[in-house]
C-alpha cells in the first residue's frame, strides 16, 4: 500500500453531514462552547434537506382550530403503526413548538397568515381530537420549506463561526478496543489528503440510503454513508425493512410532488376518473398516511385501473385549484411538473407513482441522539462517543411509517437535542486519551484498495443490479417468496463487489472512487433491508406482507436490530418498543386497529 | 497591433472520441471539457456519442450515462437532479445553467459542456467556488435584529405583504450561474461581490424582520462591492431558477440614492 499523508485534527465534537440535522447540531454545539467541526461531502446548502417541500409539523395552532402537541403525538404514534418509541415521540412533538418558533427567530422565510403568523397547511395523517378531523399543522415556506430551513441553518452556522470541512468524504469511524468511537477518517476531495478527526463525540448526520433503489425521490448523494460506517464498525442497524414510498413521485423521473399539494386540495384519480381514496380511507381520503395511500394506488394499478398507455400510474389533480393559490402556495412543484412531466398544473393532472422516499429505520439511538449498541441484557446500552441524528438515525419516532412533515421536524428537534446532550457529556477542551496505534488504518486500507480496484465490473453495473433487486423485492407489497428470492439475489449482487473496477486513479476530486465507496455503504443497507423484511412475519406500516396481512402486536411489536459482517452475513436481535412516555402529562397511546 | 492568446498550458486541445454503439438510431454528440490536474497535460475536449433513445431527457442524464457506462473518469458535481440543490451548474451550449434542468432537445447542435466560466477549474466540470462562498459569508447573511427576541413560544409577526417582498430572493440555490456569467465579475471578481451575493444581500435588506439595513448598506457602499454592476443583465438572463438578481441590485442602488 502506498503511504498517504495524514493530517490530524482534534475537536470536542465532529459532526458528519451538513443537512438540517447536521447543521442544527453543529452550530448548537459551537454555541455551547464546544470546539466543533462539520465534515460534509457536499457544500451544506446542497444537502438533500433542501428538497423537502411541504412543511414542518408543529402544533402551533396558528390556524385557530385548537391544535395541541398531544394530538400531534397521537397522530405520530398511529402513523408509526405502534412501532415508534413513545418517549421519543413525546419528546419530538412537545419540543416541536419551541424548535419551530426558534427557526422563525433564526430567519426562516415562512409563509404567513393574515395575522402575520406562520402559515400552516393540512398534511397526511395529521388530525385534531385524536383522529376526528384533519389538522392544519404543517408550517410552510410555500412548497420549498426544506430549502428555507436548510439555508437558514447554514446562515446560523456562519453566524456561529462553526468550522466546516466541505467536500470531505468520511470513510470510516475510528473505534477503540473498548467499542467506543474516537473519531472519523475522511478524505479531502480537492486534494486527496487523508484527515484524521479525533473527537469526544462523533455525530453521524449522513441522511438516508434512498439510492439503494432504482426509482427514488432521494438525491444521488443519499447513499447511507453513516449506516455503512456503523455496520463496518460492528454496530447494528434498526428497522431497515421500513422504507417509505411517497405516493406522488413524478412518473418516470421520480421527482417529488409534495403531499402539501393534496393538503391544498389536490386529489388522486384512477383510469375511471374515480377518487379512489374515498374507498380506502373514508375520513382522511387523499390525506391518509403515506403507506396507506401508496398501497391504495398500487392496488388500483394492479387491478387494471392505472392511467396512461401502460395503465401503470395514477393522476394527481390540481387543475381545479385557484391559479393564485397554486402560484402562492405551490410554485415549486408547478415548475417541477412542467419541467419533468411536461404538465401545466393549472390545466392537466400530474402523472404520479409511489416512489421510494424515506428510511424510517437507521442507526438506533435514544432520544438524546446517542447511538445504541444493544445487548440482550441491556437493549438500551449506549455506544460511547457516537451519536446519530436525522434520517441516518432511528430514534425511533417514525416507527413503521413516517408522517409527512415529521422528517423536517425530526432533524431540527434531534439536531438540537444532540447539542444539548453534547453540552452535558463533553467538557470543552477536555483532554483526549491517546488514540489506538492503528487508528484509521482500516479506513486507509479500504480507500487504497478501492482506489486501485482493477476488477471487471463497473460500479454503475453493480449499483444497477442492487437497485433493480431492491425495487423488485422490497417494494410496496411483499410476499415470502418475493423476499426470499430477493435475499438470495442481493447476496449475489453483494458478492460481485470484490470484482469492482474503477478507472480514475487520481487523488484529486476522484468521484469514480467516491461512487464505489458509496456503493459499499448502500450495499450494507440493501442487504439488511431485505433480510430484515424477510424475517418480519406481519404487516405493519410500510411493511405490507401479503402472506401475513395483519399486524401482529403479540409477536412483532418490536424493533429489528441487525448486524452484518464483512461477508454480508447477518445477526439479528429484537428490542421492545418503548411503550412509555417521558412525563405524566400524557398517557401511552395503546395499540388499536389503524383506520383513516 | 497587440496579439492576445491563452498561455500555452491553457490551450484546449481536441481529445478522444467515444463512438455511439452500433445500431444507435438517435445519436447526439456531447463535447465535454476535460482537465486532469494530475496529468500535467492541457485541457481537452472529449466527444461522447450517445443514443438518445437510451438516455433520459436532461443533459445531466447524459452526463450520468457517460460516467456510468462509457468513461467513469468524467468528473462533475450533481446531487438532487431536480434543480433545487444547485450542484450541477455548468456552461451548456454557451449558457450557464443547471444540467438537471436543461433538456437535451433544447440544444440544436452538438452539446458542448464546459465548467462555469472564469473560475479556477479543479478537475473537468468542477470549478473551485471558494471565493463566492467566502463572499457569501462576508455579507453576514443571517437575520440581524436590535429589538429583544420575542418569547420562545411566539414568532415574530410579518404580514403576507411584507413576506411577499422576499419572493424571488430567498429561492436562490447558490449555483452561481449568474455571477460566473457576469463580465464585471469575471474582471473584478476579487472585489466585486457579483449578482448571486448581492441578491442574498438584498434578501436581508428586504426582510421586514431585519433591523440592520443601514449597516448592510454601509457595507455595500463601495466602488467595487456593489457598483461594479453595470446593468449588463447576463445574471437575469441566465438564472436557471428564473430569478432576477439585476433587479435586486437595482433596488440596492435605489436605496443608496434614497439615503443620500
Amino acid at each position: 500500500m502506498e503511504s498517504y499523508e495524514i493530517i490530524d485534527h482534534t475537536y470536542d465534537v465532529v459532526v458528519v453531514g451538513a443537512g438540517g440535522a447536521g447543521l442544527r447540531a453543529t452550530f448548537g454545539m459551537a454555541q455551547e462552547g464546544l470546539k466543533t467541526a462539520c465534515i460534509t461531502k457536499v457544500f451544506p446548502t446542497r444537502s438533500h434537506t433542501v428538497a423537502a417541500q411541504g412543511g414542518v409539523g408543529a402544533a402551533l395552532d396558528n390556524m385557530g382550530e385548537g391544535d395541541n402537541w398531544k394530538f400531534h403525538m397521537y397522530d405520530t404514534v398511529k402513523g408509526s403503526d405502534w412501532l415508534g418509541d413513545q418517549d421519543a415521540i413525546e419528546y419530538m412533538c412537545r419540543n416541536a413548538i419551541p424548535s419551530i418558533i426558534e427557526l422563525e427567530h433564526f430567519g426562516v422565510p415562512f409563509s404567513r397568515t393574515e395575522e402575520g403568523k406562520i402559515y400552516q397547511r393540512p398534511f397526511g395523517g395529521h388530525t385534531l381530537d385524536f383522529g376526528k378531523r384533519m389538522a392544519k399543522r404543517a408550517c410552510a415556506a410555500a412548497d420549498r420549506t426544506g430549502h428555507a430551513i436548510l439555508h437558514t441553518l447554514y446562515q446560523q452556522s456562519l453566524r456561529a463561526n462553526a468550522e466546516f470541512y466541505i467536500e470531505y468524504f468520511a470513510i470510516d469511524l475510528i473505534m477503540d478496543d473498548e467499542g467506543a468511537c474516537r473519531g472519523v477518517m475522511a478524505i479531502d476531495l480537492a486534494t486527496g489528503k487523508i484527515h484524521r478527526f479525533r473527537a469526544h463525540q462523533t455525530v453521524l448526520a449522513t441522511g438516508g440510503y434512498g439510492r439503494a433503489y432504482f426509482s427514488c425521490t432521494s438525491a444521488h448523494t443519499c447513499t447511507g454513508d453513516g449506516g455503512g460506517m456503523v455496520v463496518r464498525a460492528g454496530l447494528p442497524m434498526q428497522d431497515l425493512e421500513f422504507v417509505q414510498f411517497h405516493p406522488t413521485g413524478i412518473y418516470g423521473s421520480g421527482c417529488l410532488i409534495t403531499e402539501g399539494a393534496r393538503g391544498e386540495g389536490g386529489y388522486l384519480t384512477n383510469s375511471e376518473g374515480e377518487r379512489f381514496m374515498e374507498r380506502y380511507a373514508p375520513t382522511a381520503k387523499d390525506l391518509a398516511s403515506r403507506d396507506v395511500v401508496s398501497r391504495a394506488m398500487t392496488i388500483e394499478i394492479n387491478e387494471g385501473r392505472g392511467v396512461g398507455a401502460q395503465k401503470d400510474h395514477i393522476f394527481l389533480h390540481l387543475e381545479h385549484l385557484d391559479p393564485d393559490v397554486l402560484a402562492l402556495r405551490l410554485p415549486g412543484i408547478s415548475e417541477t411538473a412542467k419541467i419533468f412531466a411536461g404538465v401545466d398544473v393549472t390545466k392537466e393532472p400530474i402523472p404520479v407513482l409511489p416512489t421510494v422516499h424515506y428510511n424510517m429505520g437507521g442507526i438506533p439511538t435514544n432520544y438524546h441522539g446517542e447511538v445504541l449498541s444493544p445487548t440482550k441484557d441491556d437493549p438500551d446500552r449506549v455506544c460511547p462517543g457516537l451519536m446519530a441524528i436525522g434520517e441516518a438515525a432511528c430514534v425511533s419516532v417514525h416507527g413503521a411509517n413516517r408522517l409527512g412533515t415529521n422528517s423536517l421536524l425530526d432533524i431540527v428537534v434531534f439536531g438540537r437535542a444532540a447539542a444539548f446532550r453534547a453540552k452535558e457529556t463533553v467538557r470543552p477542551g477536555e483532554p483526549h486519551k491517546p488514540l489506538p496505534s492503528d487508528a484509521g488504518e482500516f479506513a486507509i486500507a479500504r480507500l487504497d484498495k478501492m482506489r486501485h480496484a482493477k476488477g471487471g465490473t463497473k460500479t454503475a453495473e453493480i449499483r444497477l443490479d442492487m437497485q433493480r433487486a431492491m425495487q423488485q423485492h422490497a417494494a410496496v407489497f411483499r410476499t415470502t417468496e418475493l423476499m426470499q428470492e430477493g435475499v438470495k439475489k442481493i447476496q449475489d449482487v453483494a458478492g460481485a463487489l470484490p470484482d469492482i473496477g474503477i478507472a480514475d486513479r487520481s487523488l484529486i476530486w476522484n468521484s469514480d472512487l467516491v461512487e464505489a465507496l458509496e456503493l459499499e455503504n448502500l450495499m450494507t443497507q440493501a442487504v439488511i433491508t431485505l433480510t430484515s423484511a424477510d424475517l418480519r412475519h406481519e404487516s405493519r406500516g410500510a411493511h405490507a406482507h401479503e402472506d401475513h396481512p395483519d399486524r401482529d402486536d403479540e409477536n412483532w411489536m418490536k424493533h429489528t436490530v441487525m448486524w452484518l459482517d464483512d461477508k454480508y452475513k447477518h445477526k439479528v436481535m429484537y428490542r421492545d418498543v418503548h411503550m412509555y412516555t417521558l412525563s405524566n402529562e400524557v398517557e401511552v397511546v395503546p395499540p388499536v386497529a389503524r383506520v383513516y | 497591433m497587440a496579439e492576445f492568446s491563452l498561455p500555452a498550458n491553457s490551450k484546449v486541445k481536441i481529445g478522444n472520441t467515444h463512438k455511439a454503439p452500433e445500431g444507435a438510431k438517435r445519436v447526439k454528440a456531447f463535447k465535454i471539457y476535460r482537465y486532469d490536474p494530475d496529468s500535467g497535460q492541457n485541457p481537452r475536449v472529449d466527444t461522447y456519442e450517445i443514443d438518445l433513445d437510451e438516455c433520459g431527457p436532461m443533459v445531466l442524464d447524459a452526463l450520468i450515462k457517460i460516467k456510468n457506462e462509457v468513461d467513469t473518469t468524467v468528473t462533475f458535481r450533481r446531487s438532487c437532479r431536480e434543480g433545487i440543490c444547485g450542484s450541477c451548474a455548468m456552461n451548456i451550449d454557451g449558457t450557464n445553467t443547471l444540467a438537471c434542468l436543461k433538456s437535451i432537445d433544447e440544444v440544436k447542435d452538438d452539446v458542448k459542456i464546459y465548467p462555469l466560466p472564469h473560475m479556477p477549474v479543479v478537475k473537468d466540470l468542477v470549478p473551485d467556488l471558494t471565493r463566492p462562498y467566502a463572499q457569501l459569508a462576508s455579507i453576514e447573511p443571517w437575520l440581524k435584529t436590535k429589538s429583544p427576541l420575542p418569547p420562545t413560544d411566539e414568532e415574530r409577526r410579518q404580514s403576507p405583504e411584507e413576506r411577499e417582498k422576499l419572493d424571488g430572493l430567498w429561492e436562490c440555490v447558490l449555483c452561481f450561474c449568474c455571477s460566473t456569467s457576469c463580465p464585471s465579475y469575471w474582471w473584478n471578481g476579487d472585489r466585486y461581490l457579483g449578482p448571486a451575493i448581492l441578491l442574498q444581500a438584498y434578501r436581508w435588506i428586504a426582510d421586514s424582520r431585519d433591523e440592520y439595513t443601514g449597516e448592510r448598506l454601509d457595507q455595500l457602499e463601495d466602488p467595487f462591492r456593489l457598483y461594479r454592476c453595470h446593468t449588463i443583465m447576463n445574471c437575469t438572463k441566465t438564472c436557471p431558477k428564473g430569478l432576477n438578481p439585476a433587479k435586486a441590485i437595482g433596488e440596492i442602488k435605489k436605496l443608496m440614492v434614497q439615503r443620500m
